[in-house]
Protein backbone atom coordinates (compact mmCIF):
# COMPACT_ATOMS: atom_id res chain seq x y z
CA UNK A 1 0.00 0.00 0.00
CA UNK A 2 2.91 2.35 0.61
CA UNK A 3 4.61 1.68 -2.71
CA UNK A 4 4.61 5.06 -4.50
CA UNK A 5 3.46 4.99 -8.10
CA UNK A 6 3.86 8.72 -8.66
CA UNK A 7 6.24 10.78 -6.60
CA UNK A 8 6.96 14.50 -7.03
CA UNK A 9 9.51 16.20 -4.80
CA UNK A 10 10.00 19.94 -4.87
CA UNK A 11 8.85 20.22 -8.47
CA UNK A 12 9.05 23.65 -10.04
CA UNK A 13 7.89 24.41 -13.57
CA UNK A 14 7.47 27.43 -15.81
CA UNK A 15 5.25 28.10 -18.78
CA UNK A 16 6.91 30.76 -20.85
CA UNK A 17 8.34 33.12 -18.24
CA UNK A 18 5.56 32.53 -15.70
CA UNK A 19 6.33 30.26 -12.76
CA UNK A 20 3.39 27.89 -12.49
CA UNK A 21 4.62 25.35 -9.93
CA UNK A 22 6.63 26.58 -6.95
CA UNK A 23 7.94 23.40 -5.39
CA UNK A 24 5.25 20.74 -5.26
CA UNK A 25 5.39 17.52 -3.24
CA UNK A 26 2.90 14.87 -4.25
CA UNK A 27 2.88 11.13 -3.73
CA UNK A 28 0.32 8.71 -5.08
CA UNK A 29 0.59 5.18 -3.67
CA UNK A 30 -0.47 1.98 -5.38
CA UNK A 31 -4.25 1.55 -5.39
CA UNK A 32 -4.95 5.08 -4.26
CA UNK A 33 -7.39 7.48 -5.92
CA UNK A 34 -6.09 11.02 -5.56
CA UNK A 35 -7.89 14.13 -6.75
CA UNK A 36 -5.90 17.23 -7.63
CA UNK A 37 -8.11 20.24 -6.96
CA UNK A 38 -7.72 23.96 -7.29
CA UNK A 39 -8.95 27.04 -9.09
CA UNK A 40 -8.15 27.87 -12.70
CA UNK A 41 -4.49 28.76 -12.99
CA UNK A 42 -3.51 27.06 -9.72
CA UNK A 43 -1.20 24.72 -11.64
CA UNK A 44 -3.09 21.43 -11.37
CA UNK A 45 -3.04 20.69 -15.09
CA UNK A 46 0.60 21.71 -15.30
CA UNK A 47 1.39 19.37 -12.39
CA UNK A 48 0.04 16.30 -14.21
CA UNK A 49 1.64 17.45 -17.43
CA UNK A 50 5.05 17.45 -15.72
CA UNK A 51 4.37 13.87 -14.60
CA UNK A 52 3.85 12.68 -18.17
CA UNK A 53 6.71 14.78 -19.49
CA UNK A 54 4.68 17.33 -21.45
CA UNK A 55 5.96 20.26 -19.41
CA UNK A 56 9.68 20.47 -18.61
CA UNK A 57 10.62 20.68 -14.95
CA UNK A 58 13.02 23.42 -13.88
CA UNK A 59 13.76 21.89 -10.49
CA UNK A 60 12.83 18.89 -8.35
CA UNK A 61 12.40 15.20 -8.99
CA UNK A 62 9.64 13.10 -10.49
CA UNK A 63 9.45 9.33 -10.27
CA UNK A 64 6.99 6.99 -11.97
CA UNK A 65 6.82 3.44 -10.61
CA UNK A 66 10.08 4.13 -8.78
CA UNK A 67 11.94 5.13 -11.95
CA UNK A 68 13.10 8.69 -12.56
CA UNK A 69 10.74 10.09 -15.20
CA UNK A 70 13.57 10.81 -17.61
CA UNK A 71 14.40 7.12 -17.76
CA UNK A 72 10.79 5.88 -17.61
CA UNK A 73 9.93 3.86 -20.71
CA UNK A 74 7.10 1.55 -19.60
CA UNK A 75 4.37 3.77 -20.98
CA UNK A 76 1.97 0.84 -21.30
CA UNK A 77 1.56 0.87 -17.50
CA UNK A 78 0.07 4.34 -17.75
CA UNK A 79 -3.22 5.49 -19.24
CA UNK A 80 -3.62 9.21 -19.89
CA UNK A 81 -6.78 11.20 -20.56
CA UNK A 82 -5.83 14.67 -21.77
CA UNK A 83 -8.03 17.70 -21.24
CA UNK A 84 -9.93 17.87 -24.51
CA UNK A 85 -13.34 18.80 -25.70
CA UNK A 86 -13.10 16.56 -28.73
CA UNK A 87 -11.58 13.25 -29.78
CA UNK A 88 -11.85 14.14 -33.49
CA UNK A 89 -9.05 15.03 -35.90
CA UNK A 90 -9.20 16.55 -39.37
CA UNK A 91 -10.27 13.27 -40.99
CA UNK A 92 -13.21 11.06 -39.93
CA UNK A 93 -12.22 8.21 -37.63
CA UNK A 94 -14.36 5.61 -35.91
CA UNK A 95 -14.52 5.10 -32.17
CA UNK A 96 -12.58 1.84 -32.62
CA UNK A 97 -9.83 3.53 -34.63
CA UNK A 98 -9.32 6.25 -32.02
CA UNK A 99 -9.37 3.79 -29.11
CA UNK A 100 -6.94 1.49 -30.97
CA UNK A 101 -4.22 4.15 -30.83
CA UNK A 102 -4.25 3.72 -27.05
CA UNK A 103 -3.18 0.12 -27.51
CA UNK A 104 -0.02 1.00 -29.45
CA UNK A 105 2.01 1.17 -26.25
CA UNK A 106 1.53 -2.61 -25.94
CA UNK A 107 1.76 -3.46 -29.65
CA UNK A 108 5.17 -4.17 -31.11
CA UNK A 109 5.81 -2.21 -34.33
CA UNK A 110 2.21 -1.06 -34.36
CA UNK A 111 0.86 -4.49 -35.30
CA UNK A 112 -2.34 -5.30 -33.42
CA UNK A 113 -2.95 -8.97 -32.68
CA UNK A 114 -6.15 -10.71 -31.67
CA UNK A 115 -5.58 -10.04 -27.95
CA UNK A 116 -5.08 -6.36 -28.76
CA UNK A 117 -8.34 -6.16 -30.69
CA UNK A 118 -10.11 -7.83 -27.78
CA UNK A 119 -8.65 -5.32 -25.32
CA UNK A 120 -9.82 -2.46 -27.57
CA UNK A 121 -13.33 -3.95 -27.71
CA UNK A 122 -13.35 -4.37 -23.92
CA UNK A 123 -12.30 -0.76 -23.38
CA UNK A 124 -15.10 0.50 -25.66
CA UNK A 125 -17.53 -1.76 -23.84
CA UNK A 126 -16.44 -0.39 -20.45
CA UNK A 127 -17.47 3.14 -21.38
CA UNK A 128 -20.76 1.92 -22.83
CA UNK A 129 -20.06 2.77 -26.47
CA UNK A 130 -20.12 -0.77 -27.90
CA UNK A 131 -23.07 0.10 -30.14
CA UNK A 132 -21.22 3.17 -31.48
CA UNK A 133 -17.88 1.39 -32.09
CA UNK A 134 -18.11 1.71 -35.87
CA UNK A 135 -19.50 5.25 -35.84
CA UNK A 136 -17.40 8.31 -36.60
CA UNK A 137 -16.39 10.22 -33.48
CA UNK A 138 -17.64 13.35 -35.28
CA UNK A 139 -21.18 12.07 -34.72
CA UNK A 140 -20.77 11.86 -30.92
CA UNK A 141 -21.78 14.29 -28.20
CA UNK A 142 -19.32 16.04 -25.89
CA UNK A 143 -19.79 13.48 -23.15
CA UNK A 144 -19.33 10.63 -25.58
CA UNK A 145 -16.10 12.23 -26.84
CA UNK A 146 -14.82 12.13 -23.27
CA UNK A 147 -15.83 8.47 -23.00
CA UNK A 148 -13.85 7.73 -26.17
CA UNK A 149 -10.79 9.44 -24.69
CA UNK A 150 -11.12 7.37 -21.52
CA UNK A 151 -11.56 4.14 -23.48
CA UNK A 152 -8.39 5.04 -25.38
CA UNK A 153 -6.51 5.36 -22.08
CA UNK A 154 -7.97 2.06 -20.83
CA UNK A 155 -7.05 0.18 -24.02
CA UNK A 156 -3.52 -0.48 -22.76
CA UNK A 157 -4.94 -1.97 -19.53
CA UNK A 158 -2.92 0.46 -17.42
CA UNK A 159 -1.98 0.18 -13.75
CA UNK A 160 -2.10 3.94 -13.40
CA UNK A 161 -4.72 6.29 -14.83
CA UNK A 162 -4.03 10.00 -15.11
CA UNK A 163 -7.05 12.07 -16.08
CA UNK A 164 -7.15 15.80 -16.69
CA UNK A 165 -10.65 17.16 -15.97
CA UNK A 166 -12.54 14.13 -17.27
CA UNK A 167 -15.86 15.63 -16.19
CA UNK A 168 -15.49 19.04 -17.89
CA UNK A 169 -18.40 19.66 -20.22
CA UNK A 170 -19.83 16.15 -19.81
CA UNK A 171 -23.58 15.54 -19.72
CA UNK A 172 -25.13 13.74 -16.75
CA UNK A 173 -25.63 10.41 -18.53
CA UNK A 174 -21.96 10.31 -19.50
CA UNK A 175 -20.88 11.43 -16.01
CA UNK A 176 -22.62 8.38 -14.59
CA UNK A 177 -20.96 6.08 -17.12
CA UNK A 178 -17.58 7.62 -16.33
CA UNK A 179 -18.08 7.27 -12.58
CA UNK A 180 -19.10 3.62 -13.04
CA UNK A 181 -16.11 2.91 -15.30
CA UNK A 182 -13.77 4.48 -12.81
CA UNK A 183 -15.33 2.52 -9.96
CA UNK A 184 -14.64 -0.70 -11.88
CA UNK A 185 -11.03 0.30 -12.51
CA UNK A 186 -10.47 1.22 -8.86
CA UNK A 187 -11.98 -2.11 -7.77
CA UNK A 188 -9.40 -3.86 -9.96
CA UNK A 189 -6.65 -2.05 -8.09
CA UNK A 190 -5.85 0.65 -10.63
CA UNK A 191 -4.14 3.73 -9.20
CA UNK A 192 -5.81 6.99 -10.25
CA UNK A 193 -4.68 10.61 -10.32
CA UNK A 194 -7.48 12.95 -11.33
CA UNK A 195 -7.46 16.66 -12.01
CA UNK A 196 -10.87 17.94 -11.03
CA UNK A 197 -12.59 21.25 -10.80
CA UNK A 198 -14.69 19.94 -7.96
CA UNK A 199 -15.33 16.50 -6.54
CA UNK A 200 -18.81 16.08 -8.04
CA UNK A 201 -20.13 12.57 -8.73
CA UNK A 202 -16.68 11.03 -8.21
CA UNK A 203 -16.52 12.07 -4.55
CA UNK A 204 -17.23 8.62 -3.03
CA UNK A 205 -14.30 7.14 -4.96
CA UNK A 206 -11.67 9.57 -3.83
CA UNK A 207 -9.27 8.56 -1.05
CA UNK A 208 -7.31 11.76 -0.83
CA UNK A 209 -7.46 15.27 -2.21
CA UNK A 210 -4.53 17.55 -2.92
CA UNK A 211 -5.51 21.18 -3.29
CA UNK A 212 -3.23 23.55 -5.16
CA UNK A 213 -3.20 27.31 -5.00
CA UNK A 214 -0.78 29.51 -6.89
CA UNK A 215 1.50 26.59 -7.63
CA UNK A 216 1.79 25.45 -4.01
CA UNK A 217 0.14 22.56 -2.16
CA UNK A 218 -2.49 24.05 0.14
CA UNK A 219 -4.06 20.86 1.46
CA UNK A 220 -3.16 17.17 1.31
CA UNK A 221 -5.56 14.86 3.08
CA UNK A 222 -9.18 13.75 3.14
CA UNK A 223 -11.37 15.34 0.45
CA UNK A 224 -12.69 18.73 1.57
CA UNK A 225 -16.42 19.09 2.00
CA UNK A 226 -18.03 21.30 -0.60
CA UNK A 227 -19.61 24.47 0.73
CA UNK A 228 -22.07 27.06 -0.51
CA UNK A 229 -23.54 26.75 -3.95
CA UNK A 230 -20.96 24.12 -4.89
CA UNK A 231 -22.50 21.77 -2.31
CA UNK A 232 -25.97 21.89 -3.79
CA UNK A 233 -27.08 18.64 -5.39
CA UNK A 234 -26.88 18.70 -9.13
CA UNK A 235 -24.49 21.64 -9.20
CA UNK A 236 -22.28 21.30 -12.19
CA UNK A 237 -19.58 23.56 -13.48
CA UNK A 238 -19.44 23.50 -17.22
CA UNK A 239 -16.73 25.82 -18.35
CA UNK A 240 -14.26 24.22 -20.69
CA UNK A 241 -11.11 26.26 -20.79
CA UNK A 242 -7.44 25.97 -21.49
CA UNK A 243 -4.80 27.42 -19.22
CA UNK A 244 -3.09 30.36 -20.91
CA UNK A 245 0.17 29.37 -22.52
CA UNK A 246 -0.63 25.66 -22.81
CA UNK A 247 -2.07 25.98 -26.30
CA UNK A 248 0.58 25.88 -29.00
CA UNK A 249 0.74 28.92 -31.24
CA UNK A 250 -1.22 28.07 -34.33
CA UNK A 251 0.17 29.57 -37.48
CA UNK A 252 -2.73 28.45 -39.61
CA UNK A 253 -0.44 26.90 -42.15
CA UNK A 254 1.40 24.41 -40.02
CA UNK A 255 -0.50 24.27 -36.79
CA UNK B 1 -6.22 3.20 -76.87
CA UNK B 2 -3.72 4.50 -79.40
CA UNK B 3 -2.17 6.69 -76.72
CA UNK B 4 -0.51 3.63 -75.20
CA UNK B 5 1.57 3.25 -78.37
CA UNK B 6 3.64 6.25 -77.42
CA UNK B 7 6.46 5.65 -74.98
CA UNK B 8 6.07 9.14 -73.48
CA UNK B 9 2.40 8.47 -72.79
CA UNK B 10 3.18 5.14 -71.14
CA UNK B 11 5.60 6.97 -68.86
CA UNK B 12 3.15 9.78 -68.23
CA UNK B 13 0.36 7.36 -67.32
CA UNK B 14 2.60 5.36 -64.99
CA UNK B 15 3.69 8.58 -63.30
CA UNK B 16 0.05 9.69 -63.08
CA UNK B 17 -1.01 6.47 -61.36
CA UNK B 18 1.84 6.77 -58.85
CA UNK B 19 0.91 10.39 -58.13
CA UNK B 20 -2.72 9.39 -57.74
CA UNK B 21 -1.74 6.85 -55.09
CA UNK B 22 0.97 8.71 -53.18
CA UNK B 23 -0.44 12.23 -52.94
CA UNK B 24 -3.70 11.29 -51.15
CA UNK B 25 -1.88 8.59 -49.13
CA UNK B 26 0.32 11.14 -47.36
CA UNK B 27 -2.26 13.91 -47.74
CA UNK B 28 -4.73 12.09 -45.49
CA UNK B 29 -2.29 12.41 -42.56
CA UNK B 30 -1.61 16.07 -43.35
CA UNK B 31 -5.34 16.81 -43.41
CA UNK B 32 -5.78 14.83 -40.19
CA UNK B 33 -3.16 16.94 -38.41
CA UNK B 34 -4.65 20.08 -39.97
CA UNK B 35 -1.57 20.89 -42.02
CA UNK B 36 -3.39 20.69 -45.32
CA UNK B 37 -1.24 23.39 -46.91
CA UNK B 38 2.10 21.92 -45.95
CA UNK B 39 2.43 20.33 -49.40
CA UNK B 40 2.05 23.75 -50.95
CA UNK B 41 4.92 25.12 -48.87
CA UNK B 42 7.15 22.20 -49.77
CA UNK B 43 6.26 22.71 -53.43
CA UNK B 44 7.57 26.26 -53.22
CA UNK B 45 10.79 25.13 -51.59
CA UNK B 46 11.27 22.41 -54.22
CA UNK B 47 11.56 25.13 -56.89
CA UNK B 48 15.00 25.97 -55.58
CA UNK B 49 15.91 22.33 -56.09
CA UNK B 50 14.72 22.42 -59.69
CA UNK B 51 16.73 25.62 -60.26
CA UNK B 52 19.84 24.04 -58.72
CA UNK B 53 19.36 20.99 -60.93
CA UNK B 54 19.38 23.18 -64.03
CA UNK B 55 22.32 25.25 -62.84
CA UNK B 56 24.48 22.24 -62.00
CA UNK B 57 23.11 20.11 -64.87
CA UNK B 58 21.98 17.42 -62.45
CA UNK B 59 18.64 15.68 -62.49
CA UNK B 60 16.05 18.29 -61.41
CA UNK B 61 13.91 15.54 -59.84
CA UNK B 62 16.65 14.32 -57.50
CA UNK B 63 17.79 17.86 -56.70
CA UNK B 64 14.21 18.84 -55.95
CA UNK B 65 13.88 15.78 -53.68
CA UNK B 66 17.02 16.73 -51.80
CA UNK B 67 16.06 20.39 -51.36
CA UNK B 68 12.42 19.74 -50.46
CA UNK B 69 13.39 17.10 -47.90
CA UNK B 70 15.77 19.61 -46.33
CA UNK B 71 13.01 22.23 -46.45
CA UNK B 72 10.53 19.85 -44.79
CA UNK B 73 12.98 19.03 -42.01
CA UNK B 74 13.56 22.76 -41.50
CA UNK B 75 9.79 23.30 -41.28
CA UNK B 76 9.49 20.65 -38.58
CA UNK B 77 12.36 22.26 -36.67
CA UNK B 78 10.60 25.63 -36.90
CA UNK B 79 7.46 23.98 -35.57
CA UNK B 80 9.37 22.64 -32.53
CA UNK B 81 11.41 25.66 -31.61
CA UNK B 82 9.97 28.75 -33.27
CA UNK B 83 6.92 29.17 -31.08
CA UNK B 84 6.36 32.86 -31.44
CA UNK B 85 7.15 33.83 -35.01
CA UNK B 86 6.83 30.41 -36.63
CA UNK B 87 4.49 31.67 -39.35
CA UNK B 88 6.90 34.43 -40.40
CA UNK B 89 9.79 31.98 -40.57
CA UNK B 90 7.71 29.67 -42.73
CA UNK B 91 6.75 32.51 -45.05
CA UNK B 92 10.46 33.28 -45.51
CA UNK B 93 11.16 29.64 -46.26
CA UNK B 94 8.34 29.29 -48.79
CA UNK B 95 8.88 32.49 -50.73
CA UNK B 96 12.65 32.31 -50.40
CA UNK B 97 12.39 28.87 -51.99
CA UNK B 98 10.28 30.15 -54.85
CA UNK B 99 12.42 33.23 -55.50
CA UNK B 100 15.55 31.08 -55.29
CA UNK B 101 14.17 28.75 -57.94
CA UNK B 102 13.37 31.56 -60.38
CA UNK B 103 16.76 33.16 -59.82
CA UNK B 104 18.80 29.97 -60.18
CA UNK B 105 17.05 28.91 -63.36
CA UNK B 106 17.78 32.29 -64.91
CA UNK B 107 21.44 31.96 -64.00
CA UNK B 108 21.61 28.48 -65.52
CA UNK B 109 23.17 28.30 -69.00
CA UNK B 110 20.33 28.28 -71.52
CA UNK B 111 17.76 28.29 -68.74
CA UNK B 112 14.65 30.42 -69.02
CA UNK B 113 11.50 30.62 -67.02
CA UNK B 114 9.91 28.56 -69.78
CA UNK B 115 11.78 25.53 -68.43
CA UNK B 116 10.31 26.29 -65.05
CA UNK B 117 6.76 26.34 -66.38
CA UNK B 118 6.67 22.59 -66.97
CA UNK B 119 7.73 22.03 -63.38
CA UNK B 120 5.24 24.52 -62.00
CA UNK B 121 2.16 23.19 -63.75
CA UNK B 122 3.15 19.75 -65.02
CA UNK B 123 3.72 18.45 -68.50
CA UNK B 124 3.27 15.02 -70.06
CA UNK B 125 5.77 15.08 -72.88
CA UNK B 126 8.72 15.94 -70.64
CA UNK B 127 8.58 12.88 -68.35
CA UNK B 128 11.87 11.22 -69.29
CA UNK B 129 12.97 7.64 -68.71
CA UNK B 130 15.32 8.92 -66.03
CA UNK B 131 12.47 10.77 -64.33
CA UNK B 132 10.25 7.72 -64.30
CA UNK B 133 12.92 5.65 -62.54
CA UNK B 134 13.21 8.32 -59.86
CA UNK B 135 9.43 8.61 -59.56
CA UNK B 136 9.04 4.82 -59.11
CA UNK B 137 11.69 4.65 -56.39
CA UNK B 138 10.30 7.66 -54.53
CA UNK B 139 6.68 6.49 -54.84
CA UNK B 140 7.63 3.08 -53.44
CA UNK B 141 9.10 4.83 -50.39
CA UNK B 142 5.92 6.85 -49.86
CA UNK B 143 3.60 3.85 -50.23
CA UNK B 144 5.63 1.68 -47.85
CA UNK B 145 5.80 4.44 -45.21
CA UNK B 146 2.14 5.42 -45.30
CA UNK B 147 0.97 1.79 -45.09
CA UNK B 148 3.51 0.17 -42.77
CA UNK B 149 3.37 2.96 -40.20
CA UNK B 150 -0.32 3.76 -40.59
CA UNK B 151 -1.23 3.13 -36.95
CA UNK B 152 1.65 5.20 -35.62
CA UNK B 153 1.06 8.02 -38.11
CA UNK B 154 -2.66 7.94 -37.31
CA UNK B 155 -2.01 8.20 -33.56
CA UNK B 156 0.47 11.06 -33.92
CA UNK B 157 -1.73 12.97 -36.37
CA UNK B 158 -4.83 12.47 -34.23
CA UNK B 159 -3.40 13.56 -30.86
CA UNK B 160 0.27 14.36 -30.57
CA UNK B 161 0.25 14.76 -26.80
CA UNK B 162 -1.43 11.42 -26.24
CA UNK B 163 0.88 9.72 -28.74
CA UNK B 164 3.88 10.87 -26.72
CA UNK B 165 2.40 9.30 -23.56
CA UNK B 166 1.98 5.98 -25.36
CA UNK B 167 5.74 6.04 -25.87
CA UNK B 168 5.69 6.61 -29.64
CA UNK B 169 8.73 8.44 -31.05
CA UNK B 170 6.62 11.49 -31.89
CA UNK B 171 9.43 13.70 -33.19
CA UNK B 172 10.76 10.99 -35.47
CA UNK B 173 7.25 10.31 -36.80
CA UNK B 174 6.65 14.03 -37.40
CA UNK B 175 9.93 14.26 -39.29
CA UNK B 176 9.02 11.17 -41.28
CA UNK B 177 5.64 12.68 -42.21
CA UNK B 178 7.35 15.87 -43.39
CA UNK B 179 9.99 13.97 -45.36
CA UNK B 180 7.38 11.69 -46.93
CA UNK B 181 5.32 14.74 -47.93
CA UNK B 182 8.44 16.29 -49.48
CA UNK B 183 9.16 13.11 -51.43
CA UNK B 184 5.55 13.03 -52.64
CA UNK B 185 5.88 16.59 -53.91
CA UNK B 186 8.73 15.54 -56.17
CA UNK B 187 6.87 12.43 -57.30
CA UNK B 188 3.96 14.63 -58.38
CA UNK B 189 6.08 17.47 -59.76
CA UNK B 190 6.36 16.21 -63.36
CA UNK B 191 2.68 15.41 -63.84
CA UNK B 192 0.68 17.96 -61.83
CA UNK B 193 3.41 20.51 -61.17
CA UNK B 194 4.78 22.07 -58.00
CA UNK B 195 2.10 24.71 -57.59
CA UNK B 196 -0.78 22.26 -57.91
CA UNK B 197 0.62 19.25 -56.07
CA UNK B 198 -0.92 20.25 -52.77
CA UNK B 199 -4.39 20.10 -54.32
CA UNK B 200 -3.93 16.42 -55.02
CA UNK B 201 -2.91 15.81 -51.39
CA UNK B 202 -5.97 17.59 -50.02
CA UNK B 203 -8.89 17.54 -52.45
CA UNK B 204 -9.31 13.73 -52.83
CA UNK B 205 -9.19 13.42 -49.02
CA UNK B 206 -11.75 16.19 -48.58
CA UNK B 207 -13.94 14.57 -51.23
CA UNK B 208 -13.65 11.09 -49.69
CA UNK B 209 -14.57 12.25 -46.20
CA UNK B 210 -17.90 13.51 -47.47
CA UNK B 211 -18.98 9.88 -47.60
CA UNK B 212 -16.85 8.02 -45.08
CA UNK B 213 -17.01 7.47 -41.36
CA UNK B 214 -13.70 5.71 -40.76
CA UNK B 215 -10.10 6.67 -41.35
CA UNK B 216 -9.36 3.46 -43.24
CA UNK B 217 -12.25 4.04 -45.64
CA UNK B 218 -11.22 7.67 -46.12
CA UNK B 219 -7.69 6.56 -46.97
CA UNK B 220 -8.88 3.94 -49.48
CA UNK B 221 -11.48 6.14 -51.15
CA UNK B 222 -9.08 9.11 -51.36
CA UNK B 223 -6.47 6.94 -53.11
CA UNK B 224 -9.12 5.53 -55.48
CA UNK B 225 -10.29 9.06 -56.30
CA UNK B 226 -6.70 10.22 -56.70
CA UNK B 227 -5.91 7.48 -59.23
CA UNK B 228 -9.17 8.10 -61.10
CA UNK B 229 -8.61 11.83 -61.52
CA UNK B 230 -4.91 11.53 -62.43
CA UNK B 231 -5.59 8.92 -65.11
CA UNK B 232 -8.67 10.80 -66.33
CA UNK B 233 -6.78 14.08 -66.39
CA UNK B 234 -3.78 12.61 -68.18
CA UNK B 235 -5.95 11.05 -70.92
CA UNK B 236 -8.02 14.23 -71.32
CA UNK B 237 -4.85 16.25 -71.52
CA UNK B 238 -3.54 13.99 -74.32
CA UNK B 239 -6.67 14.22 -76.48
CA UNK B 240 -7.63 17.83 -75.86
CA UNK B 241 -4.10 19.27 -75.63
CA UNK B 242 -4.75 21.00 -72.29
CA UNK B 243 -2.27 21.21 -69.37
CA UNK B 244 -2.41 17.96 -67.33
CA UNK B 245 -1.95 19.51 -63.88
CA UNK B 246 -4.85 21.90 -64.27
CA UNK B 247 -7.06 19.19 -65.77
CA UNK B 248 -6.35 16.79 -62.91
CA UNK B 249 -7.00 19.40 -60.21
CA UNK B 250 -10.23 20.58 -61.84
CA UNK B 251 -11.41 16.96 -62.12
CA UNK B 252 -10.60 16.43 -58.42
CA UNK B 253 -12.61 19.51 -57.47
CA UNK B 254 -15.49 18.31 -59.63
CA UNK B 255 -15.34 14.96 -57.80
CA UNK B 256 -15.41 16.84 -54.50
CA UNK B 257 -18.51 18.79 -55.52
CA UNK B 258 -20.23 15.69 -56.83
CA UNK B 259 -19.59 13.73 -53.62
CA UNK B 260 -20.64 16.68 -51.48
CA UNK B 261 -23.93 16.86 -53.35
CA UNK B 262 -24.39 13.11 -52.90
CA UNK B 263 -23.44 13.26 -49.23
CA UNK B 264 -25.84 15.95 -48.07
CA UNK B 265 -28.95 13.71 -48.00
CA UNK B 266 -26.81 10.90 -46.55
CA UNK B 267 -25.52 13.09 -43.72
CA UNK B 268 -29.04 14.26 -42.95
CA UNK B 269 -30.24 10.68 -42.68
CA UNK B 270 -27.30 9.73 -40.45
CA UNK B 271 -27.84 12.71 -38.17
CA UNK B 272 -31.48 11.79 -37.80
CA UNK B 273 -30.57 8.20 -36.99
CA UNK B 274 -28.01 9.38 -34.44
CA UNK B 275 -30.52 11.63 -32.68
CA UNK B 276 -33.07 8.87 -32.32
CA UNK B 277 -30.44 6.33 -31.29
CA UNK B 278 -28.59 8.45 -28.73
CA UNK B 279 -30.01 9.77 -25.49
CA UNK B 280 -28.32 13.11 -26.12
CA UNK B 281 -30.33 15.71 -27.97
CA UNK B 282 -28.47 17.10 -30.96
CA UNK B 283 -29.41 20.66 -30.20
CA UNK B 284 -29.33 22.99 -27.23
CA UNK B 285 -32.02 22.16 -24.74
CA UNK B 286 -32.67 24.21 -21.67
CA UNK B 287 -34.50 21.99 -19.21
CA UNK B 288 -37.56 23.23 -17.36
CA UNK B 289 -37.20 25.59 -14.43
CA UNK B 290 -38.22 22.88 -11.97
CA UNK B 291 -35.22 20.80 -12.87
CA UNK B 292 -32.82 23.71 -12.78
CA UNK B 293 -34.09 25.15 -9.50
CA UNK B 294 -31.83 23.00 -7.36
CA UNK B 295 -28.76 23.96 -9.29
CA UNK B 296 -29.47 27.63 -9.55
CA UNK B 297 -27.75 27.51 -12.93
CA UNK B 298 -29.50 26.49 -16.11
CA UNK B 299 -27.60 23.71 -17.79
CA UNK B 300 -27.12 23.70 -21.52
CA UNK B 301 -26.65 20.41 -23.18
CA UNK B 302 -23.57 20.70 -25.29
CA UNK B 303 -24.44 20.51 -28.98
CA UNK B 304 -23.14 17.64 -31.03
CA UNK B 305 -21.22 20.01 -33.28
CA UNK B 306 -19.02 21.37 -30.51
CA UNK B 307 -15.93 19.77 -32.00
CA UNK B 308 -16.03 22.14 -34.93
CA UNK B 309 -14.97 25.12 -32.83
CA UNK B 310 -11.57 23.58 -32.28
CA UNK B 311 -11.43 22.36 -35.84
CA UNK B 312 -11.76 25.80 -37.34
CA UNK B 313 -9.02 27.13 -35.09
CA UNK B 314 -6.38 25.08 -36.86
Amino acid sequence: MTEPVISLRGVRAELGSRTVLRGIDLTVNRGEVVALLGANGSGKSTAVRTVIGQVPVTDGEIELFGTPRRRFREWRRLGYVPQRTTAAGGVPATVTEVVASGRLSRARLGILRRADHEAIRRAIDLVGLADRAKDSVNALSGGQHQRVLIARALASEPELLIMDEPMAGVDLASQEVLARTLRGEVARGTTVLLVLHELGPLEPLIDRAVVLRDGCVLHDGPPPKAVGQHALPGHDHVHPHAAPGTEPVRTGLLS
Amino acid sequence: MDLLNYAFMQRALLAAVLVGITAPAIGVYLVQRRQALMGDGIGHVAMTGVGLGFLLSWSPVWMATLVSVLGAVLMELIRWYGRTRGDIALAMLFYGGMAGGVMLINLAPGGTNANLMSFLFGSLSTVSQEDITAICVLAAFVIVMTLALRRQLFAVSQDEEFARVTGLPVRALNLLTAVTAAVTVTVAMRVVGLLLVSALMVVPVAAAQQLTRSFAATFALAVALGVTVTIGGTITSYYQDVPPGATIVLLAIAAFMLLTALATPLARRRAKAAVTAAADPAECVIPGAAEAAGAGVARDTVPASRGSAEGSAG
